[in-house]
Formats: structure tokens, C-alpha cells, sequence
């Protein structure tokens, strides 16, 4: 015998990891032991295999490595013992699971038990079924399952239906199997039968419409009368808890009704009685009748209308409201939510109870309520409801604000009455709870603000207030400095004070306090630091008196580690310093933000591309300059920890030629503007396909950001000769004048670009490009068009290439295709081609999305590549 | 559908783990590690319930020790604390006066006992009586 094995006993083992004062000696201790339970595998020690087991199992407890013991397990389960096989079996359950290839050994000794005649034996290995398996072996095992709910022993029985649920749930093919025997189970009086046995109709009826059809028709009026039995059924100390006989079988009958009355009046008109019984006789003092209550509530919610029922349950609802006990007011707010749908009026009727649960110090509570108040704000009472929940978020915990906060962001854009109460409400949020807001609701405030052109002062004035009391909110002093830099003469001049303000005065170098205070506060980041420096040249068109001074600040950036801020500082510093005579028209106001747009972006759908029309004329200043500096910019913007709002804003400033691809505005904004930069940050940049050449943005169209780095990698070749060097911004700036922009996308299209499938209801092209000095590898981007009226959702493309050739896909930029060519989705594929020169690309596709819910695939051979590649 | 049943003691070890779906063991590991850290430190008053992941767990606590139940987001939340009661009235008889110690040595026994009660996640017995003869008859095998 192995020196070893004969060791410790299971208990003193676990005494002696116990004993263990580090982890370092427990390591220690469990090395030993399972050095002495390898040995004993080894030699297929057989006496002490049920304490090796036992003793992996506690190992395996604390989270060490026994995959060793797995074949100890197959084989102590196809021992002929009863109690090794028990452990075995066990162990199997708790060392195993579904998804392991070992588990297939085991297939055949559990076919051999569960036609064993020890019918503890078929116990054992019904519950390792149950446990454990596969769908595999639910196919090869449903046989003996089947058979087994007829077993004479109930216990067996039981245990049988609960592996049909297993097995149904893997292979839902074999429903219809079972529908008759568990039908048959129904009709028995053991509990436990009776409980798996409704169990497994339950789950049926939610696989197979056979299997409802057929338990309703046939099961239904039995169900009811098993209800009502067992409701009216006098004390069983052995089923009785506080007071009412067997709760879980009263459950599971209640959602087996539910679910034969869903859909159908005839089933539901038959349960109404006893529906009604069990509402209103079950004691509600203790939690199990509670959760009978709650169960049949949900029953009665879900079946088809009986008012009369309804009222009953919402009163119980009611009462559930207003307990002391957390749990039962947890379970009221969840069913309420069901309730909405089915009597809105009725739950009403609870807001202010609801709304004290939204202020609870549970937070499962405060979650569940604030869910309820959000489906509960209608037009009529959105305005006392926000007030209160505003309100609330002055005093709430952190961890709760961020669901809060976006909560009522999203209560106020959708059912704000007027544009100044929005704004109201959001500069309240943002001043309360501004580092909780997300991007995309304060561009949507911007976006708001632009367009009521007569609130622009009043917005600025009350923006101006806030800013100074709660200047630590990131979020709104975004904003705040925003509109100081559009509107900071309204500021200053009270232009268009409304009726409720209160008078303000405020002088100009008050505005460019406020900006400054913004800028140099410790905590602001790199975006609001970049904003205040636009509101700072902004101001300087305005304020010409207090130029100067906002030249000092300016220029404090010039030497700013950060090379996007001190490239804003350098150049606009060159602006207000030296071209006075053009300031004025550079720092323009913003042109209004179209609301369409936006709203339409932000719900996913991507507007159509921008056409060409809207391109200012081409015979402005700089391009020289654009060229050069453009791939150095978006070369810092990939490096920048934060997107950054505008990474080419100065252009902008300086009325570059340049359509805004990345984010289509409406068609009336002519000239690109810094606020649609803003808004598209942490957006996917739109795809489109506009004619002119934007290498400003990174990831748009054909000249990905790849032409960019080419440039970059190769400058003195492509662009050398236009453009001077770079020393001084200002020559950047101003040099060049009358230099028509230089094409970039002549870098791009050394390849011709294909189609490389069309079928009647897609198209899809591509365009590649290289990457110097890597002739093998070829960036492809796919883009796929939809020609047809319908959109296309969970659109996936799916390429396969032969072994020459690596693929490599990027995420896709969306999977909805809208309709008509109306946008269209954008893929870059990466291909290295080891036999580049030998042999050309040759690619499989296929196409997978649904239209109309319906799931469409396409399939296709590309091997027109261009030659090259 | 019971997805996972956790036993576990204050400072978080495991005492008892019996998963229903397939996970990693890295999974479980983490999975164990968060529960704890949802359940231990909630005042008494609150309620039973905390949201998991896609699921919510159902825990009570006897003494040191916490019974958590992972459940779907629409099962009976009421009834899972009736159940994990009944499981612990049950274990409490078989062991007559449960402590942490007993659930640590006769570690297989509770696995065994839980076989008996639950089974593919779902509800088996409801009778402490008949689990308890039933754990007998077993024993008698043995």
C-alpha cells in the first residue's frame, strides 16, 4: 500500500487546514494531500477512493485544482456499491460540469443506474441528470427519463420530472415526449410529485405551443380544483408552514394557471373564482402567505380582464405598499410596474407612497421605485414629480446619483413642456449632480439652448449664476463656458431679459472672470480646458476692450504640456494679437444646431451623408497649412486620454473649407462649426461618403485615418512641395493664402475601388489602400448599402479567406443598415497576403441580418480584387 | 430557476456551492466574491433582495452564515426566502442544532441533503419530514 494513502482521515484533514494560520501552510497542506491522492490514483487504490473523493471535494471547496480526480469520479460511479457510487456521483456534480468532455464517459454508467433495481441507485443517478447534463446526453437519456415518471416510488418520480425539465431545456424537440406523462402527474397526491409535476407543465407550456394547447384543454379545470383542494385543505403539520398548507405548491399552481389563462379568456373565466379565494382568504401576516398573495397577483395581472379581480389585486398592492416589512414594499414596487400597463389610474393613485421610496435607504428599494416613478410621469404631473426628485438629489447618496441623475435627465427631454422649463431643470441637474450627466445630454442642452434663440440670455444670465455657486461641476461648466463664449455680449448688455428674472448686472471683465476661474481650476479637464479657450477668443471678438487681458490668460497656455491646449493657445493668441480686422468675423456666433439631426444621431439612426452642396467656398485661406498640420492633429487626438471636443476647431475658426463629415448637421449650416465637433464626441462617427476630402476626422469615409498616418509616415513625398515648414503656427496659419487645399485622397486610391457583391437587396463596395512599406498587408473598408425600402437589423458580415492570407476585421460601425441607401454601415478589414505578388486576394462572405424580423443570409465569392494586392 | 445556491460565513468562505448553469471556476470564484460583497455588509432592515448581474440574489442571514439564492428577475422572491428557511429548518433538524462547524465537516452531507431538496434548480420536496426519512433510508445503504 502507498505510504501515503493510508494517511489522514477526511475530518483530520479538514481539521488541519483549519489549524492553518497562513495561506502559504494551507498551501502546504493541500499540496500534501493531493500529492498522497495522486499517488493513490495511481496505483488505483481502491479502499480509500471514497475518502480521496471526499477529500477533493473540500479541496475543490477552497478553490484548488482536482481536474486530477475527474476519471476518480467515472470510476467510483461505475463501481457496483451504493455508497460509492453516491460519492462518486457527488463528486461528478460538484467537479464537473455540463461542458466538459469527460462528462460523455459518464453517459453510459448512468444509463446502467437509472435501469438499475435499486431504486436508490436510479435516485442517484436521475439527480446527477438533473444536475449536470448536457444535451447529448438529455438525447441519448430522455428514454429512460420518460419512462421513469411512472416509477412506483414517488420519490423517484419527482426526481424523474425535474430531469425532464433539465432535458426539455437543453433539447426542446423532446417536448412533445413528455406531455403526456406529465400530464398524468398532475392527478397524483404525493406533494412532491404533485410540485415537479406542475413544474414540468409549466416549463413545457413555455417551449412547446403543443404543449399549452394541450394543458389547457385538458389540465385546467384539474389544476383549479387542485388550487382550491389545497387552499381549503385542512392542517398537514407536514406541508404546513405558519399556518397555510404547503405555500410552494400553492405557487406553483398559481403561475401554472397564469400561464394556461394568458391569452386565453375561456381558461382565465374558469380560474376566476378561485382566484378571488386565495386573494382574499390568504393570511397576509406572514411571509409565506404574503408571497401566495403576490404570486396570485401577478396570476390575476396577467390573465385575461376580469375588473373585478383587478381592483382586488391592486388593493392588495396597496396594502403591500404600505407594510413596515422592506421585502413586502420591494415586491409591491415590482408589481406595480406590471400593473402600469393594466390600470395606470389605479397606480397613480400610490405616487407620493412611491416617491418616499425612491428617498429609502435600500438601495434595492430606491432602484425598484425610481423604475416605477419613471414609467409613471406622464405630461400632467411632470412637473411636480421632477421637482421632487430634483429635490432628492441635493440629498442623496453618491452611489445613487448617477442612476438618478440620468433618470431625470431623461424624464425632462421627454416630456418637458417648454424649452424654458427644460433648461431650467437641467441647469438645476447640472449644478446639482453635473460630473453624473452624460456627453450626450449636455450636448442635447446645447443643442436646445442654440434653438431658443429668444431664451439665449436668460440661459447665459442663469448660467452665470450657477457657474459662480457650483463651479466643481464639470458638466456645467462645460456648458456654462459655452454660452459665456456665444452670448457673453447678451450677458453683459441684458439683452432680452425676461419678465421672472431677477436684474444682474454683470461687467465684461466679470464674464472673462468666470472663464478664467473655469480654466484654471485644478480639476478641469482637457476638454473644458479646451472649451474655455474658445470662449476666451470668443470673448475677445466681443469684448475688444478686454482683449488684452484675455490675451494673458491665453497666452499662460502657450508653454501647456498638454499640445492640444498649447496649439489652441499659440494660435489663438496669433489671432487676437495680430488679425483684430478679421477677429470679429472668425468668432462669429454659432450657426443654430438642428434638433432633428441631433435627436436622430442620438437615437442610432444615422442621418443621410453630407452632400457636397453645403461645402463653403473652396477659395479660402490656409490649405497649405491644413494639409500639413491636419495629420499631426488627429495624430495627437488618437493620443489624447480624452476625446477631445475639436480637435481642428482652429480651422473652424478661421472659416476652413471643410465639411463637417463627422457629424452631418442640417443642410443649412454651410460652414462647419465647432458645437457639431462638440456634439459628436463619443459618438461613432457618421458614415458617409462626401466628395470632399476631410482629413481632418479621423475614421471617415475612404481615407480612413491609415491615409493619414501614410502622410504623416511619408510627408516630404506627398506634400513637401506646398507646404512651408511648420516652425511658426502663424506661417501655418496664414501662409499658403490662396493655395487651393491639396486632395489627399490621391494618397488613397492607388487601387480602384470595387463592388464586391451586389444582389438585389445590398451592395457592397470596397476600397483599399496600403500601408507603406508593407506592401503585403492591405486595409480594406467595406461598405455596405441596403437597396432596398427596409432597414436591416443584427447586420453581420462574415468573411472567410484561404490560408495564405490573414484576416483581420474590425468592429463594423453599427448593425442596423437603414433603408433606401439612406446610410450606410462601414467595416475595415485587415488582409496580409504571404504570397503577396504571387498569387492575388480571393475572399468568401457571408451576410447575416434580419428584415422585418426576418432573418436573411447572403452569400457571395469576391475575386475580382484589383491585381496588386 | 434557482441558479446558483451559496452558503457562505461573514469573512466570505464558502461553505457550500452548488451551481445549476455552467460557469468557469474563475467565474465562481468571482461570482462567490461579489455575492459576499452584496450581501455582508446590508443593514438587517433592508430587504432580502439585491440585483445581480442580469439576476437578483435572494440571501438570508442565520448567525454568521449567509444563504444567497441567484434567481431569474421575475421568479417569487417571497417564496425563495420561504425555501431558504425551510432548507435551514432542515438542516437544522438533520444535524440537530445546525452550527458553522457541523456544515464544514459533514460538508458531503449537506451537498447530499440539498440534492434532496432541489434538484436542476428547481423545488424537489417540500416536507422537512420526508427529506429527513429519506436522508435516513440513504444512510442505511450506506
Amino acid at each position: 500500500m502507498n505510504p501515503f494513502s493510508s494517511g489522514t482521515r477526511l475530518r483530520d484533514m479538514i481539521r488541519s487546514i483549519r489549524a492553518c494560520k497562513t495561506a502559504a501552510e494551507e498551501r502546504a497542506v493541500i499540496r500534501k494531500e493531493c500529492a498522497a491522492i495522486r499517488a493513490a490514483i495511481s496505483e488505483n487504490d481502491q479502499d480509500y477512493r471514497h475518502r480521496n473523493l471526499a477529500k477533493l471535494m473540500f479541496i475543490h471547496m477552497l478553490g484548488y485544482p482536482t481536474h486530477f480526480g475527474q476519471m476518480e469520479c467515472l470510476k467510483s460511479i461505475a463501481s457496483p456499491g451504493f455508497p460509492e457510487k453516491r460519492i462518486g456521483y457527488l463528486a461528478l456534480m460538484l467537479l464537473l460540469d455540463e461542458r466538459q468532455e469527460v462528462l460523455m464517459l459518464v453517459t453510459n454508467s448512468i444509463k446502467q443506474d437509472l435501469n438499475h433495481t435499486n431504486q436508490y441507485i436510479v435516485g442517484l443517478a436521475l439527480c446527477a441528470l438533473g444536475n449536470i447534463c448536457s444535451a447529448e446526453m438529455a438525447r441519448d437519456l430522455a428514454p429512460e427519463v420518460e419512462r421513469l415518471l411512472q416509477f412506483r416510488d414517488p420519490n423517484i418520480r419527482k426526481k424523474a420530472a425535474l430531469c425532464a425539465i433539465r432535458i426539455v431545456k437543453k433539447v426542446p424537440d423532446l417536448a412533445e415526449n413528455f406531455i403526456n406523462p406529465a400530464a398524468s402527474l398532475l392527478k397524483e397526491k404525493h406533494h412532491g410529485v404533485l410540485l415537479t409535476g406542475v413544474q414540468l407543465c409549466t416549463d413545457l407550456c413555455k417551449i412547446s405551443d403543443d404543449a399549452l394547447e394541450y394543458f389547457r384543454k385538458k389540465c385546467t379545470d384539474g389544476s383549479v380544483k387542485l388550487l382550491r383542494d389545497l387552499a381549503n385543505s385542512p392542517y398537514a403539520p407536514e406541508y404546513d408552514i405558519s399556518g397555510i398548507a404547503d405555500p410552494f405548491l400553492h405557487i406553483r399552481l398559481l403561475k401554472f394557471l397564469r400561464v394556461l389563462g394568458q391569452g386565453n379568456v375561456d381558461a382565465s373565466d374558469s380560474m376566476n373564482d378561485i382566484l378571488a379565494q386565495v386573494a382574499t382568504k390568504t393570511e397576509s401576516n406572514k411571509n409565506a402567505g404574503n408571497a401566495i398573495l403576490y404570486e396570485c397577483v401577478a396570476t390575476i395581472m396577467s390573465i385575461e380582464d376580469s375588473s373585478g379581480l383587478r381592483v382586488l389585486a391592486i388593493n392588495i398592492l396597496g396594502r403591500f405598499l404600505s407594510n413596515r416589512d422592506n421585502n413586502i414594499r420591494y415586491v409591491a414596487l415590482n408589481m406595480l410596474m406590471k400593473a402600469i400597463t393594466v390600470d395606470s389610474q389605479a397606480v397613480q393613485r400610490h405616487r407620493t407612497t412611491i416617491l418616499e421610496c425612491v428617498k429609502d435607504s435600500d438601495a434595492s428599494i430606491r432602484k425598484r421605485a425610481l423604475e416605477l416613478v419613471y414609467l409613471l410621469i406622464n405630461e400632467s404631473n411632470v412637473k411636480p414629480l421632477t421637482k421632487e426628485l430634483i429635490d432628492y438629489l441635493e440629498v442623496s447618496e453618491p452611489e445613487f446619483r448617477g442612476d438618478l441623475t440620468a433618470k431625470i435627465c431623461s424624464i425632462v427631454e421627454r416630456f418637458s413642456p417648454d424649452k424654458i422649463w427644460y433648461i431650467d431643470q437641467m441647469l438645476k441637474v447640472l449644478s446639482e449632480a453635473g460630473n453624473y450627466v452624460k456627453d450626450d445630454v449636455w450636448h442635447a442642452l446645447i443643442v436646445v439652448i442654440t434653438n431658443a434663440s429668444h431664451l439665449h440670455g436668460y440661459t447665459v444670465r442663469s448660467l452665470f449664476r450657477v457657474v459662480q455657486t457650483a463651479g466643481d461641476q464639470e458638466t456645467l461648466v462645460r456648458v456654462g463656458v459655452w454660452c459665456i463664449g456665444e452670448y457673453g455680449d447678451m450677458l453683459v448688455n441684458n439683452t432680452g431679459v425676461l419678465h421672472i428674472e431677477e436684474p444682474l448686472t454683470v461687467t465684461e471683465s466679470d464674464a472673462v472672470d468666470i472663464v478664467e476661474t473655469a480654466i484654471k481650476r485644478h480639476s478641469a479637464d482637457l476638454t473644458t480646458r479646451a472649451m474655455c479657450l474658445v470662449a476666451l477668443l470668443k470673448l475677445s471678438g466681443r469684448f475688444p476692450a478686454c482683449s488684452q487681458r484675455i490675451n494673458d490668460i491665453v497666452n499662460q497656455y502657450k508653454g501647456s504640456l498638454v499640445l492640444e491646449l498649447q496649439q489652441r493657445a499659440i494660435e489663438f493668441s496669433s489671432v487676437v494679437d495680430k488679425h483684430k480686422n478679421i477677429r470679429s468675423t472668425l468668432v462669429e456666433r454659432m450657426p443654430v444646431l438642428d434638433e432633428d439631426t441631433f435627436s436622430g444621431r442620438r437615437a442610432g439612426s444615422v442621418p443621410a451623408a453630407v452632400s457636397t452642396s453645403k461645402v463653403a467656398p473652396l477659395d479660402l485661406p490656409n490649405g497649405g497649412g491644413k494639409v500639413i498640420d491636419a495629420p499631426l492633429i488627429d495624430l495627437l487626438g488618437f493620443d489624447v486620454p480624452e476625446p477631445t471636443p475639436d480637435h481642428d476647431n482652429h480651422h473652424n475658426l478661421i472659416n476652413v473649407n471643410v465639411s463637417p463629415t463627422s457629424s452631418p448637421p442640417g443642410p443649412n449650416h454651410a460652414h462647419n462649426d465647432l458645437l457639431m465637433d462638440l456634439l459628436t464626441i463619443g459618438t461613432p462617427p457618421a458614415q458617409n461618403s462626401s466628395s470632399v476630402p476631410d482629413i481632418l476626422s479621423p475614421n471617415q469615409d475612404k481615407l480612413s485615418s491609415i491615409n493619414i498616418l501614410d502622410q504623416l509616415s511619408s510627408p516630404a513625398a506627398s506634400v513637401e512641395g506646398k507646404i512651408p515648414p511648420a516652425s511658426s503656427p502663424m506661417l501655418d496659419l496664414m501662409d499658403g493664402f490662396g493655395d487651393s487645399p491639396s486632395n489627399p485622397q490621391d494618397n488613397g486610391s492607388a487601387y480602384p475601388s470595387i463592388t464586391a457583391f451586389e444582389s438585389s437587396s445590398l451592395r457592397v463596395t470596397f476600397n483599399f489602400s496600403k500601408q507603406p512599406g508593407n506592401p503585403q498587408t492591405t486595409i480594406i473598408e467595406a461598405n455596405f448599402e441596403n437597396k432596398t425600402s427596409n432597414s436591416y437589423t443584427d447586420f453581420i458580415f462574415q468573411a472567410a479567406v484561404p490560408k495564405f492570407l490573414q484576416l483581420h476585421l474590425d468592429p463594423a460601425s453599427s448593425n442596423v443598415l437603414p433603408s433606401n441607401g439612406n446610410g450606410s454601415i462601414s467595416q475595415r478589414l485587415r488582409i496580409t497576403n504571404s504570397q503577396h505578388g504571387k498569387k492575388s486576394l480571393v475572399m468568401k462572405m457571408r451576410i447575416g441580418y434580419k428584415m422585418n424580423n426576418k432573418e436573411v443570409l447572403e452569400e457571395g465569392q469576391i475575386s475580382k480584387f484589383p491585381p496588386g494586392l | 430557476m434557482i441558479r446558483f445556491i451559496l452558503l457562505q460565513n461573514r469573512q466570505g468562505k464558502t461553505r457550500l456551492a452548488k451551481y445549476y448553469i455552467p460557469l468557469e471556476e474563475s467565474e465562481k470564484h468571482k461570482v462567490e466574491y461579489e455575492v459576499h460583497r452584496l450581501v455582508v455588509n446590508r443593514d438587517p432592515k433592508f430587504t432580502n433582495f439585491v440585483e445581480f448581474r442580469t439576476h437578483k440574489v435572494i440571501y438570508r442571514r442565520y448567525a454568521g452564515l449567509f444563504f444567497s439564492l441567484c434567481v431569474d428577475i421575475t421568479d417569487n422572491e417571497l417564496a425563495y426566502l420561504e425555501c431558504i428557511h425551510l432548507f435551514v429548518e432542515i438542516l437544522d433538524h438533520f444535524f440537530s442544532n445546525v452550527c458553522e462547524l457541523d456544515l464544514v465537516f459533514n460538508f458531503h452531507k449537506v451537498y447530499l441533503i440539498l440534492d434532496e431538496f432541489i434538484l436542476a434548480g428547481e423545488l424537489q420536496e417540500t416536507s422537512k419530514k420526508a427529506i429527513i426519512e429519506r436522508m435516513g433510508e440513504l444512510e442505511k445503504q450506506e
